[in-house]
């Protein structure tokens, strides 16, 4: 009989060298049969604890987990956020590995495998080492191992982490083809716009439970509070100024651009859209028209109804002389910059110019190049052949010279966990030739801007995500870079933190910084000046976000749909050759 | 003054500024993880003691049987001898052979007297009388050094009862007198070799282990975008390395002169000398293997491959002279080998820094060759 999981108040906390945390507090709810239970949150809100605990491999300090059923057996499966895959063994050799360690009968093996196979479409690659997989096939061969003897339960951390939009589709139409089964499914996300995907969900921030049910209700929350403008005269000014003026309006809670329209969420009901954006003298009057509220909107209210969001205040960095500099020019310029590893193209006669005071997003699947190409233009890698000059640098030449004017923001937050936000902030203004008096009076600056100055004495690992990365950003500015370097500077950070970012990211555009970023948030990438697509090592498509989504279905559709079109194009025009060479 | 040169001098206090930041932060990660901090001064003071105590080459309270089969005066007098000795421990009074066999198959001593019925007969007709003394030659090391001490106590013995008698023996008397060290104190051999292997091991985990480190981390990468080239990073990482494992072999030397009381007869910058040029050699290593791994444990099993036969072949334990030709070949590769003859010469004989030299050039030339390796394998690696 198929059953669900129950869990009550649980608690967990952990003692680390200098301070307590806690995981979760009081966190209840249950998993129903045949339905996706979304475990939704930023980074650190718990997500992982929770599943860990009803995995049984964690034991909470306080609460129970039972089966909903009385008396009934359940097989939980669990796929934790890195599945063990041997990388050195093939899907098959995989599979088979895992069949062994679940025991499943011989006789039954080649049907469940032909089964499996159907249903991750990994059937051509059976032969191809794990370790070569994409992210998405690696997710699928995991999600195909965990379910090897069909599980009641199905506990899924972060599936769809580090796995490209194409990909994320495939693997949530699995999950949903499983539900006809009767299990019931855990899925884990900090991508709020997977919870409308799930038949309920559980919001979990700082590990207490923020709101939960179905997300059509949670949405519904603020059914009344959401608007949508067509903007008049937008075509002449730049998004990021308009979202901005938005924004500064009194009574919005959130304001967002979507294509050639703007979305704004009020923060109360009853409260009238503003219907012109008085601080911006070139948008006329408008019209707002009342708009189906999403998961996020409702995300967004209920931090700011909890009293969660940090005040954000409108960053101003200082401007310097860099600020009267012709705007026109091209700071960073690619001719044919290729790399390869040994007979592996990773990047393939890429092309591109950045103008100052740009944002340029690099837009592509895991493994498409972006990161290789980042590494070449931050002088990380010496490119194959091809040429870049970056800040005026040739990176043949001046390497090191060109290192000197760029900011870099890794993925990963690289900072030595026991310093304190200080020292980190003095050490990355000091490499680059700040120091005495001068490292002082910047770093203080620096520190009121980003407000970081209560966190000055703390030591870096154990701050929230979101002051991470805001310190992250700092450090990558002390030295006042003519050109930063984000690579995935978003991921895993709640929306109010994101957006947060995003605006400190505006202002320094504005200021004459050069921003070259990489992101899978599509949406994030609305924002961008201009972008450029690349896939398997080659450039498939560029300019701005609207002329990449008018190109393939009118500016009207999202920038997602563009490109997992552009991507099935290409794949239908070039299919992977690649594909079991082995 | 031309505008390059200026240039030129502005570059290099430019690189030297930031070698400076590096360093500071290198000094301040070691410092405030609490962790890596108990890793380097803990083990160093307990290897210290226990290598000093352990690794003594003294043999003393060997567990002895006595089977007397003589029960006289002179008889007795002989075994007093050797069971008041600290080397011997009177283990066991036997009654056979038979019995003594199997004390020593068992391992419950290490050597058996013997003192024939007819021993005082013998003695007191004029002749020479024979004892007999089996070791367990199991523990050769050991039973060779009882067996010496079994030598002098029954000269001891002659020499007393002849001048009871009052004969005047013309026995020549061998006079044995070790330089330096005149007690044969093993302590005072052991502890200047346990401060240059310490400071050895010490040099070489926190480089090899601090890039991994950040490599895992991914605070490398950060470091590599900033301006900073190669051979700073190398340098950056180099000094603090050298400092802290310096400081930590005089602190070592120090505990080994007030609790050990080994004495320090010569001149301590000779030491500081030896070991710096000893600590960059090792480092550079140490830089090589962070070079070649990618996480801290495979950092960590490299650097143990090479800190044990460098401990091996260095003559900290075992005489260098002893080994085959071709492995003594080998040692002259070993930039411990140097360093330990420098420590053992100043603590114990004053060695003068002309003689030191000797030793200074063949490290200096080893670390010039592990530094150029390292910053190619650098290049290669990293860019």
């Amino acid at each position: 009989m198929p059953t669900g999981l129950r869990f009550r108040a649980i608690s967990k906390t952990f003692v680390t060298e200098t301070r307590k945390v806690q995981a979760l507090n009081d966190v209840s709810g249950e998993m129903m049969p045949g339905k996706i239970t979304g475990l939704v949150g930023p980074d650190g809100a718990g997500k992982t604890t929770l599943v860990r605990v009803l995995a049984g491999l964690l034991d909470a300090d306080s609460g129970d987990v039972s089966l909903s059923e009385k008396g009934s057996t359940a097989r939980i499966a669990y796929m934790p956020q890195k599945f063990g895959l041997y990388e050195d063994l093939s899907v098959a050799e995989n599979m088979t590995l895992y069949a062994d360690l679940n025991g499943l009968n011989p006789d039954l093996r080649n049907q469940r495998f032909a089964e499996l196979n159907r249903f991750t479409g990994l059937g051509p690659f059976q032969h191809r080492l794990a370790g070569n997989l994409s992210g998405g096939m690696k997710q699928k061969l995991g999600l195909a191992c965990t379910l090897i003897v069909a599980p009641d339960i199905l506990l899924l951390d972060e599936p769809s982490v580090g796995v490209d939009p194409v990909s994320r589709r495939e693997l949530w139409s699995m999950v949903r083809a499983l539900q006809g089964t009767g299990i019931a499914v855990l899925w884990t996300t900090a991508y709020l716009d997977e919870a409308d995907g799930c038949d309920q969900v559980i919001l979990l921030y700082e590990g207490a439970v923020l709101d939960h049910g179905a997300p059509g209700d949670i949405s519904a929350q603020v059914a009344q509070r959401t608007w949508r403008v067509v903007l008049p005269g937008a075509e002449t000014m730049r998004k990021r100024d308009v979202q901005r003026a938005a924004m500064a309006l009194p009574g919005v809670v959130d304001a967002q651009i979507k294509g050639r329209n703007l979305r704004i969420v009020m923060a109360e009901d009853g409260v009238a859209p503003p219907t012109s954006l008085s601080n911006l003298a070139a948008l006329r009057q408008f019209t707002p028209t009342p708009t189906p509220p999403q998961f996020e909107d409702a995300y967004l209210a209920a931090m700011r109804k909890k009293n969660l969001v940090a005040s954000s205040a409108a960053p101003t960095l200082a401007v310097d002389e860099r600020g009267t500099a012709a705007a026109q020019d091209i700071v960073i310029e690619t001719q044919d910059l290729s790399k390869r590893f040994g007979t592996f193209t990773a990047v393939d006669r890429f092309s591109f110019a950045v103008r100052r005071g740009e944002i340029f997003g690099l837009l592509g699947p895991n493994g498409a190049g972006k990161s290789t190409t980042f590494k070449m233009l931050c002088g990380l890698v010496p490119p194959s052949s091809g040429s870049a000059l970056v800040a005026g640098f040739d990176l043949a030449t001046a390497r090191a010279d060109a290192r000197g004017r760029i900011g870099y923001m890794a993925q990963k937050f690289a900072y030595v966990a026991h310093l304190s936000v200080a020292q980190n902030m003095e050490f990355a203004g000091g490499v680059y030739g700040l120091s005495g008096e001068g490292l002082k009076t910047r770093a203080r600056a620096v520190a009121i801007e980003f407000g970081l100055t209560p966190f000055l004495d703390q030591n870096c690992g154990e701050l929230p995500l979101g002051i991470k990365q805001r310190m992250a950003l700092a450090c990558a500015v002390m030295h006042k870079p003519d050109i930063l370097f984000l690579d995935e500077p978003t991921s895993g950070v709640d929306p109010v933190t994101r957006r947060d970012f995003w605006s400190r990211l505006n202002a320094m555009a504005d200021d004459g910084t050069t921003i070259l970023i990489t992101s899978h948030f599509l949406d994030e990438a609305e924002y961008c000046d201009r972008m450029s697509i690349i896939y398997r090592g080659r450039q498939i498509a560029a300019g701005s976000p609207d002329d990449i989504k008018s190109a393939q279905n009118g500016a009207e559709g999202t920038l997602e749909e563009a490109f997992i079109r552009l991507i099935e194009a290409h794949d239908r025009a070039e299919p992977d050759t690649r594909a079991d060479a082995a | 003054m031309s505008v390059t040169a200026n240039q030129g001098s502005w570059r290099w206090r430019e690189a030297l500024g930031r070698i400076l930041f590096l360093v500071r932060r290198e000094f301040l990660t070691i410092w405030r993880d609490k962790r890596i901090r108990s890793v380097l001064i803990l083990p160093p003071i307990i290897q210290l003691f226990l290598f000093s105590y352990a690794a003594t080459f003294e043999v003393n309270h060997v567990p002895l049987a006595v089977f007397n089969e003589d029960m006289s005066l002179e008889s007795r007098d002989l075994v007093a001898k050797f069971t008041a000795s600290p080397t011997f421990t009177d283990t066991a009074r036997i009654t056979s052979m038979h019995e003594g066999q199997d004390l020593i198959e068992r391992g419950r001593v290490l050597m058996l007297l013997r003192v024939p019925a007819n021993f005082a007969h013998v003695l007191k007709s004029g002749g020479t009388p024979t004892v007999q003394v089996i070791v367990d030659g199991r523990q050769s090391n050991t039973a060779l050094i009882a067996l010496g001490y079994v030598g002098s106590i029954i000269e001891d013995y002659s020499r007393e009862r002849a001048q009871s008698l009052g004969q005047k023996l013309p026995t020549p008397v061998l006079v044995q007198r070790a330089w330096f060290n005149a007690n044969m104190i093993s302590q005072w051999f052991i502890v200047p070799g346990i401060v240059a292997s310490l400071t050895m091991i010490v040099a070489t985990i926190i480089t090899a282990l601090s890039i991994a480190r950040e490599k895992e981390l991914g605070t490398f990468e950060q470091l590599l975008v900033t301006p900073l080239r190669p051979y700073e990073i190398l340098i950056g990482k180099v000094v603090p390395a050298v400092v802290l494992a310096l400081g930590e072999g005089l602190v070592l030397a120090l505990m080994g002169i007030w609790f050990f009381g080994v004495p320090l007869r010569g001149d301590v910058a000779i030491i500081v000398l030896g070991l710096v040029v000893f600590l960059v050699s090792v480092t550079s290593c140490g830089l090589m293997i962070s070079a070649l791994t990618s996480t801290q444990q495979q950092a960590q099993i490299a650097a143990f491959c090479f800190i044990m036969p460098c401990v091996i072949l260095s003559g900290f334990t075992t005489p260098i002279e002893n080994m085959p030709g071709w492995v003594q070949a080998i040692t002259y590769l070993n930039p411990l080998r140097y360093v330990l003859v420098i420590n053992r010469g100043v603590f114990l004989q004053d060695m003068p820094l002309l003689v030191a030299l000797n030793q200074v050039w063949p490290m200096a030339l080893i670390g010039l060759a592990t530094g150029t390796g390292a910053i190619l394998l650098f290049r290669r690696r990293v860019f």
